[in-house]
This record gives structure tokens, sequence and C-alpha cells, in this order.
């Protein structure tokens, strides 16, 4: 939990800075939307974590998105009814990460180029089954919109929105997975060294393909959640570099790349601060040009500032 | 006359190991020294000080008389002294004349003159008589030859002394006598060379002077005329011979692991038989490259066989995973301890339960006290030594890291407990304690196949032992007959028996 009190401190930081800056950031409209979207690239981000775990990497959560959302928003304008619909693109993405599974622990492809390549597969389908049209969801999704991207009114101007609740319990269940049940000890192993692993008697190979899985799943109940939040879909910009925010949040919050590290409570934490960020760039009136800018400064120097930490944590060991 | 080099009281401490205590040594110009030891006795870091990788804490070194530092292995090189290690690592993309003169390039406005190096490589491959084009590929080359690119490496910088460690382990009849013919040479030519090896024939057939270490210590020194099989073994084992007490054998008649016409993906052609009982330590010997790691590989589960059968109590299975292996009553402590025994990064605790986790699951879950009780215990029995159990493994002594690897296995009570290489890298005191649990848990009715490289070992462990020699099993010997002599004959396929220069059989 110590790795975690400079990404906090660095939320406070921020948070409280952009608060004292202008009082519009605090008002409900503004946290509403803080929260929702920090809650939808948590999902994305516990998602990546897993695959983060085994030392692996997915590059193509984004175009798992942009093909979900294209196919929900296809399904749905085509008489398809909800409950089938997004059944049908939550079987997708688990194919998909089946698919990724496969080739990298039983071809032994990298993960690299295996989920490079999904990244460029995934988006050139979504832009055929749609022709390249943006998408809109007529009337008929209007129930599962409410479900969806509505909001729980708490009686006061804050409501809670929707995707809140989901990104809560996907957390609840990834992190009691990852800390508390043998797979989740099996992962983190792995992760750090596979062969030992595998010595020891775990199946290795089925133990990456569920990290894929749960990863291109989970991209693709944030794809289902993403699109609804739109009002019209474009097939060839959904989700785009959304990849990048979520493995940005995992190693924000603690993940290393490495593999073998990682807790989902700082995953969360590394959403929020992200969303943070892009939120208080406006606040702060810095041109939003800059934005990807300071973004990537402020990961960076978070990075650098833990592996400062941990050499002077690692000054002194106990040598027995 | 006056020594080339001089060592003297040299002393070097690890982490909880004393490595080197005043130790002295000194090397003529000319002259072949061997430098002998059983394993832990701290050749390879007085090696390693003199190459410059390591410094000593305290103690001189004389160079011509000269008292000179070596803080590094570049300052090695310019006092004239190169290191060739015991594992060769060449860059093998890169051809012979490009390996000897790797980062030393002769160059034109940074272009490599590769014309010149080729040259230059074939003189020095030509100088030391071997037959090598300096344009092929190192990936295309043998080990044997491979060591012959390292040897010109050393000599393109002038070195005068050459250290060799361990040069022949992984060589064949063959290139090992071509390795002979170029340390000849190299005498001939005025190279000093500390050859540092356990390989008792070859060190009678090469050396002209002995110096044996033990446990860090000078233990004793050898004339040429004095260099005779038994004062080395007596000189490098000393009273450590009695460590081993004398255990009652408790072999039982069952047969935990019986093996028949099994055939291993390395050696396919030779078909294995052979059986351990319960209550049994069996030892299995042979030189590197003799097929054991392939063996037990294949009895975890770790590669498939080729044909054959495996019965674990009478039980025919079918191993295609380490958990087959773990579910039919198998446990491996494996070779290499940091890749594939312990995971670093973890705990000694969660490393401790890693295999009992699927065992001691609640409906997936991990079932904490369990965990816990379970490594407080085994961290108890095998007296680990680790400030808290949730320490890091990395930050154990090898003996401790050890200690964790048989750890995992005990809580799973195997039926058969193959082991390979169970002490190396482990320090006396942790071997002896290691020996007395694999004894005591003989007495309980584990059936135990160990491989070791180390002679005193599988003389003293075993109840009987295994020796194979390329892929085959060449004989089996009873307790009685266990002896180094009647090891290295079986070890060397027999063959060696009659060629009387040959190096490889203990004379």
């Amino acid at each position: 939990m110590k790795k975690l009190l400079g990404i906090t401190a660095l939320f406070v930081v921020v948070f409280v800075t952009t608060a004292l800056v202008d009082h519009h950031f605090l008002t409900a409209y503004n946290l509403q939307n803080l929260l929702k979207w920090t809650s939808l690239y948590a999902i994305l981000g516990i998602g990546v974590s897993f695959v983060i775990v085994t030392g692996g990497i997915d590059l193509s959560i984004g175009s798992v998105i942009g093909l979900v959302g294209s196919l929900l928003a296809y399904l749905l304008t085509h008489q398809w009814s909800a409950l089938a619909a997004i059944g049908l693109c939550l079987v997708v993405s688990l194919a998909i990460g089946i698919f990724h599974g496969l080739l990298i622990t039983k071809v032994r492809l990298q993960p690299f180029v295996v989920t490079l390549c999904g990244l460029l597969l995934y988006r050139g389908l979504a832009r055929f089954i749609t022709n390249d049209q943006s998408q809109g969801f007529g009337d008929g999704a209007s129930t599962l919109r409410a479900v969806t991207a509505g909001k729980v009114n708490l009686g006061t101007a804050f409501s809670v929105p929707a995707p809140f609740f989901y990104a809560a319990l996907i957390a609840v269940v990834a992190g009691l997975f990852l800390n508390r049940t043998i797979w989740g000890r099996y992962l983190l192993a792995l992760g750090r060294n596979e062969t030992a692993t595998r010595y020891s008697g775990v199946n290795t190979d089925a133990m990456k393909l569920i990290a894929y899985v749960i990863c291109s799943f989970l991209a693709g109940v944030g794809g289902i959640l993403f699109s609804l939040e739109l009002q019209s879909i474009q097939p060839s910009g959904l989700g785009e570099f959304y990849e990048l925010y979520a493995v940005a949040a995992a190693v924000l919050g603690g993940c290393s790349l490495r593999g073998g590290e990682g807790t989902i409570l700082g995953v969360l934490i590394g959403s929020a601060v992200l969303r943070l960020l892009y939120n208080s760039i406006i606040f702060l009136g810095i041109p939003t040009h800059l934005e990807f800018a300071i973004i990537g400064a402020v990961i960076l120097a978070g990075v650098i500032a833990d592996e400062v930490v941990k050499r002077l944590g690692a000054r002194r060991p106990a040598i027995v | 006359m006056k020594p080339l080099l001089e060592v003297r009281q040299l002393t070097k401490s690890f982490p909880g190991v004393r490595a080197l205590r005043e130790v002295n040594l000194t090397l003529k110009k000319g002259e072949v020294l061997a430098v002998i030891g059983e394993n832990g006795a701290g050749k390879s870091t007085l090696m390693k000080i003199l190459a410059g990788v390591q410094t000593p804490d305290s103690g001189t070194l004389l160079l011509d008389g000269a008292p000179v530092s070596i803080p590094s292995t570049r300052a090695a090189t310019g006092l004239g002294i190169a290191l060739i290690h015991q594992e060769l690592n060449l860059p093998d993309n890169l051809t012979v004349a490009a390996n000897i003169f790797l980062g030393r390039e002769p160059q034109r406005l940074g272009f490599i003159q590769t014309g010149e190096i080729e040259r230059k490589a074939g003189e020095i491959l030509a100088h030391i008589g071997v037959d090598l084009s300096p344009r092929t590929r190192v990936s295309a080359l043998s080990l044997g030859q491979q060591q012959m690119v390292e040897i010109a490496k050393a000599l393109s910088t002038n070195a005068r002394i050459l250290i060799m460690d361990e040069p022949t382990s992984s060589l064949s009849q063959g290139e090992t006598e071509n390795l002979y013919r170029v340390v000849h040479e190299l005498r001939r030519q005025g190279v000093s060379i500390v050859y540092i090896s356990h390989r008792l024939g070859e060190v009678k057939t090469l050396a002209d002077r002995v110096t044996v270490l033990r446990d860090g210590q000078n233990a004793g020194e050898l004339a040429s005329d004095e260099i005779e099989h038994d004062r080395m073994v007596h000189l490098m084992i000393g009273r450590e011979l009695t460590r081993f007490h004398h255990r009652v054998n408790q072999a039982t008649t069952t047969p935990a692991l019986d093996v028949v016409g099994l055939r291993t993906p390395a050696n396919p052609g030779c078909p294995l038989r052979f059986a351990v009982h319960s209550g049994e330590i069996v030892g299995l010997a042979g030189l590197v490259g003799a097929g054991r790691t392939e063996l037990l590989r294949v009895l975890f589960g770790l590669d498939p066989a080729v044909g054959g059968e495996i019965r674990v109590a009478g039980q025919k299975v079918a191993l295609t995973s380490p958990r087959d292996a773990i579910d039919a009553g198998l446990a491996l402590v494996p070779e290499d301890r940091k890749h594939q025994g312990v995971i670093l990064e973890m705990g000694v605790d969660q490393n401790l339960s890693l295999p009992s986790l699927r065992r001691d699951q609640q409906a997936g879950l991990v079932d904490r006290s369990k965990e816990r009780d379970l490594s407080l215990g085994l961290i108890t029995q095998l007296q680990i030594k680790t400030p808290k159990p949730s320490q890091w493994t990395q930050f154990l002594s090898g003996g401790n890291q050890q200690k964790v690897v048989l750890g995992k296995w005990l809580a799973l009570k195997p039926r058969v407990l193959l082991l390979d290489e169970p002490t190396r890298g482990v320090d006396v005191g942790a071997k002896r304690e290691i020996y007395k649990l694999l004894e005591t848990l003989a007495g309980s009715g584990v059936a135990i196949l160990f491989a070791s490289s180390e002679m005193e070992e599988v003389l003293h462990l075993s109840d009987r032992a295994f020796v194979m020699h390329q892929g085959t099993i060449t004989g089996e010997l009873s307790k009685a007959q266990l002896s180094e002599e009647s090891v290295m004959q079986l070890a060397t396929g027999r063959r060696s028996v009659q060629a009387s220069a040959s190096p490889n059989s203990a004379s």
C-alpha cells in the first residue's frame, strides 16, 4: 500500500489545486462526469493489468472497443434484441481474448506482435461491418441506455453515473480474484518467474490465456458502455488510443511492465489521476493542445519518482 | 626464478560466506598451474579476483614482483591477464574474427577494417595451431571450437596469464585432446596458465604444479612429481570425508519408481530401464551431457517421453506436464535454482506454499491460515534462515534458497523425490543439512533419485548408483562397488580405460 501513497498524493494535490483555481470544478455536473469517465477507464485498466501482471501487454483494447461498439450499434439498428446484441458482443470479445491467448501460449508469439496485429485487425473489421458509416442507436435502445449510461439520483444535485456501479463491481471481483484466489497467486507468481511457476505444477499457459481473456472481455464491456454513452459512433475513431490510457492507468497505479506486480486499487487511482489531469487542464486554463504532453510528462514523473523511491528502499536490504 | 604472479594472504567474504581466507598462490612464467578443490572451495572466487571481476577484502597481488591492484576486467586485460569462463558467451551471430576483436576493432572513419581483423585473427589462430576460418560464424562452431575462439581472443590482447575455468566440462573427447595440445603449445611459447578443474585425470596429464583449496583456504601444494590421484583427493577432501555418517540402508523392495524402456527426446535411441525403491537413495552419475538432466526432465513431465513406460508405485503414469508428475507423486528439485527452483522476488512463505495451493484451496480461494501454518512449519523444520516468512527469497543464501525448494515439495509428501545437482552453489554447512534431510526423507519411505556431478556426493550419499554415458545407463553400482574409479570408468563409457592417456578417467 505504501506504493500507492505517491499517486494518491498526486491526485489530492491536482484535485485541490484545480478546485481552488476554478470553483466550477466542484460542481455536481463536473464531478459526475469525472466519476463516469474514471469508471470507464478503470474497467479497461483493470483488464489490462491482468495481462501486465503476467509480463505481457495488450495493444488491441481500443480496437476491441471500436469493434464491439460498432457491432452493437449495427445489431441494434438491425432488429436485434438488446440482450442478444449484448450477448454477441461479449462472446466476440471473449473469443478475441482466447484467440490472443492461444497465439501467445501455444504458437509462442510475442504479446506485443499479436495484439498489435489485433489493433489493426479489429479496427478494420469495425469499419468494414459498418461500411465506415457513423452509427446511431435510434430509439430502440432507450432502456439499454438507461441501464448503462443513466444516473442514479441520490436526491441531491449529485447523481451517481451508472458506469460507476459496473466499475465498482468489476473492481471488487477483480481484486478478490487477484489477491485471494489461487489463480491470482499463480498470475503474480508466473509474472515474476514463469519457469519456476511451471516447475511448481502450475499450468502457466492456461493462466496466461485467462489473463488475455479477462483483458479482452473487459475491453468488450468497456466498448458497450463507451458506445452507449455516445449519440453516434465513428467506427474509425471509437476507442482510439484507449489501450494506451489503460496501460498508463495500470502503470501509474503500480503495475510493472516486467510483470508480477500490481494492485486493483492502484489501477483505480491511476485511472482517476488520468481523468483528473484531463479535466484539470481545461479548468486551469492550460491550452488543450498541450493535453497529451502534460499527461505524458506527469506519468513519466510518477514512474521516475516510483523508481527512485524503490532504489532508496533497496539500499538497505536485509541480507541473511 | 622469480614468480610472474604472486598472491599473498587474499581474503574475500560474501554475505554469509567467507569465500577465501588468507589464500596464497604463485605462478611462474610458462607453467601450467592447476587449482583444484571441491565446489565451494573458493576456486572461482580466486580466479574472479585475478581477472578483476571481483575485488578482494584484503591481501596483496604482485605481478613481476610489483604490487598491483585489479579493480576491473579492463585493468586485468591491461596487465595481461585473461579469464576464459566456464560458460562461453560469445555473440554467436558474429564471425570468429569479429569475436576475437570485439570492442577493439581496428577502424578507419568508423568503419571496421574487416580485412585486417580477419588477417590478424587468422595469424593468431595459426599461431596456436587451430584450423578455423576467421570468417565462420560462431553459431556454426562446436563448443570446443568456441573455446578456441575465446583463447585466441585472450591472446589477441597479449595475455601473459590465461585462466581457464573448467575448460573441458562440456567438451567431447576429441575436443578435449585438442585443447590439451593448445595448452601445451601456449606453455611452450611462455604463456602461464592457471587451470581450474576437478577432473583429476586431466590435472595429472597437464599440470606442472597443483595448488589445492579447501573451504576457502590453502590445503596444500603438489610439485610435478607429487601429482598423484590419491594425494590430490586427500588434500581436496581432508577431514571432510568423515562428514558423511554411515546410514543404515533402509531400502525396501517396493519399487516406487519403475522405468521400462524409457526413451528421452535428447537420446531417442537409448531406452532406459531402472527402478528406485521407496526408502532408497539412488545416485545418477555421469559427465556433463550424459543425459541425466534430460532423463529427470522426462520423469517430471517437462519433456515428453519418446517411448517406454513410467510406473509410480506400480501404476503406469502418463506425464505431459509437471502438474501430472506432481499428481502422480513425483517432485523435482531442479538444476538451476534461481530460474527453475524459486521465485526470487516473492516471499519465502509464498514460494513454499505455491505447489500446495491447489490442494489446500477453499473453492478457489487461498486458505491463508493453512498457508501460514505450512510455511512456518517448513521454515522451522528445515531451519531456513530468514528474518521473516515474507522475506523475498532473493535475499537468502544459496543453501537457504535450496532448502526453500526442498520445502516446497516436502509439503506435498511426494513418493519419489528427484533432484538435479542438489547442492550446487551451496556452502558446506547447508550441504550437510541437506544430506541429513534427504536421509531422513528416505527413512520415512520416500524414494530419492539424485543426479550429481560431485563425486563425493555420489559416493557417500547413494545406497546405489546408476552411471550414464551418452544417453545410456552404462552400469549400476552397489554401495560396495561404488568408488571414484568404478564411476569414472562407466561415466566415460569404459572406452577410456584402455587408452591410458585419456583425460577423463580417474587414474
